[in-house]
């Protein structure tokens, strides 16, 4: 099964949510698909066995076809082409590689070329957690072709456990998409409540079952539960405002591993999410 | 990223100067921005006659600096007035063979930039 951890909003604790399920459980993989600034592998400090290169497509034009006839400008969405009537410039890194323009070009003029966007980094933990990272070259306009090659990763018979960036954009829909179960991580300020709320909205548009896991818990933020009430969203877990953890987390520790309570909570999650969903699947 | 054995390729035989601007005529100010700025006023020094273009890439979501200089490549442009330039503008327009004069100020009006513009460049 897949699940995804996500937030919407930045710092909430994805990786702290996700690092520790996939380190109660045997037989995990954990995928860290924050490839702009991945930090799992600082809380669980994998063994690397190897490193794999990225590459995305960008059209290659061909002079001796080109007649300059503008509609590989004109239908690309992304404003990466322009043209000078003596040349086409590509502006690599705001191609997104939709192939709009070798489809429609009339002089049959594109083909398409290969550059290097990152790399993928794969190894474990130990020998009951798999684990798997990308790292995105700087300036990449996009991070969605390199979390696709990562999601390859996936071993459909363990427990995958799937760290999404933040927000809600394309980088976030690709890597939750797929998931058995969505855990939305935020916490008890205005600001978690605020992107919790569009990270909720773009599960339901996608139709990804989710929980909720509220991080540094404060019960006198009340607006947050009374919005997961009146939207019969679950609360999974409540993780305390608590300094232990926050200096734990400091020096590179799991909270998990010196609080048994935590332990005991995030493995009971882990076991429901397996004995419920996956049935759910099947019926289907 | 680019060849650049092909800078510089255009000859710009009309000796246009192109003018960004908030408005659509010779006494409205200039813009300071290149890509989002309303109007691109495509001055003739000789006769100073001028074609009042807008700018669709004011409401680009992205690209709209490379796009107003192909804009203004295309209206036969071999001299900008402007604020400012971003990176990838500025990487277009000179392939293009346009000259940039960036530095402009949003309180001059277009026809004081021309004229300061051709005043300077007799002097040289």
């Amino acid at each position: 099964m897949i699940i995804s951890v996500a937030s919407g909003k930045g710092g909430t604790g994805k990786t702290t949510v996700a690092a520790s399920l996939a380190s109660v459980k045997d037989n995990c993989v954990y995928i860290d698909c924050d490839v702009e600034e991945p930090n799992g592998h600082l809380l669980l400090n994998p063994k690397i066995d190897f490193e794999e290169k990225v590459y995305k497509k960008l059209p290659q034009i061909d002079y001796n076809k080109c007649d300059f006839c503008g509609k590989c400008v004109e239908v690309c969405e992304f404003n990466a082409l322009i043209n000078l009537k003596f040349e086409i410039i590509l502006f690599e890194e705001m191609c997104h590689w939709c192939g709009s323009c070798k489809y429609f070009c009339p002089a049959k003029a594109i083909t398409d070329r290969e550059k290097e966007i990152g790399v993928l980094r794969c190894g474990s933990v130990n020998e009951h957690l798999i684990f798997a990272d990308g790292i995105l070259k700087i300036g990449e306009i996009s991070s969605v072709p390199l979390i696709k090659e990562l999601k390859k990763k996936v071993i459909k018979e363990k427990i995958n456990i799937i760290d999404s960036p933040p927000g809600t954009s394309c980088a976030m829909i690709e890597s939750v998409k797929d998931s058995d179960f969505c855990i939305l991580v935020t916490e008890s300020t205005p600001f978690g409540l605020s992107d919790l709320k569009i990270a909720a909205d773009v599960l339901n548009e996608i139709g990804i079952p989710f929980g909720v896991i509220i991080n540094k818990y404060k019960p006198e933020f009340k607006e947050m539960e009374n919005y997961l009430n009146d939207n019969m969203m679950d609360i999974l877990l409540k993780i305390p405002f608590d300094r232990k953890i926050a200096e734990d987390y400091s020096k590179g520790i799991l909270p998990v591993f010196n609080n048994n309570e935590l332990k005991n909570a995030f493995a009971g999650l882990i076991n429901n999410l397996k004995t419920t969903k996956v049935p759910e699947k099947t019926d289907v | 990223m680019l060849n650049d054995m092909n800078e510089g390729k255009a000859k710009n035989k009309s000796g246009k100067i192109a003018v960004t601007s908030t408005g659509g005529s010779m006494d409205a100010l200039v813009s300071e921005q290149f890509g989002r700025c309303q109007y691109f006023l495509i001055v003739d020094p000789e006769t100073m006659k001028f074609e009042a273009v807008s700018n669709l890439g004011e409401q680009m979501q992205s690209g709209a600096g490379p796009k107003a200089a192909e804009l203004i490549i295309g209206k036969g442009a071999a001299v900008l007035l402007t604020g400012h330039v971003g990176d990838k503008a500025e990487e277009a327009l000179k392939r293009g063979g346009v000259k940039i004069i960036n530095g402009l100020k949003g309180t001059v009006k277009i026809k004081d930039a021309i004229n300061n513009y051709l005043s300077k460049k007799t002097e040289q």
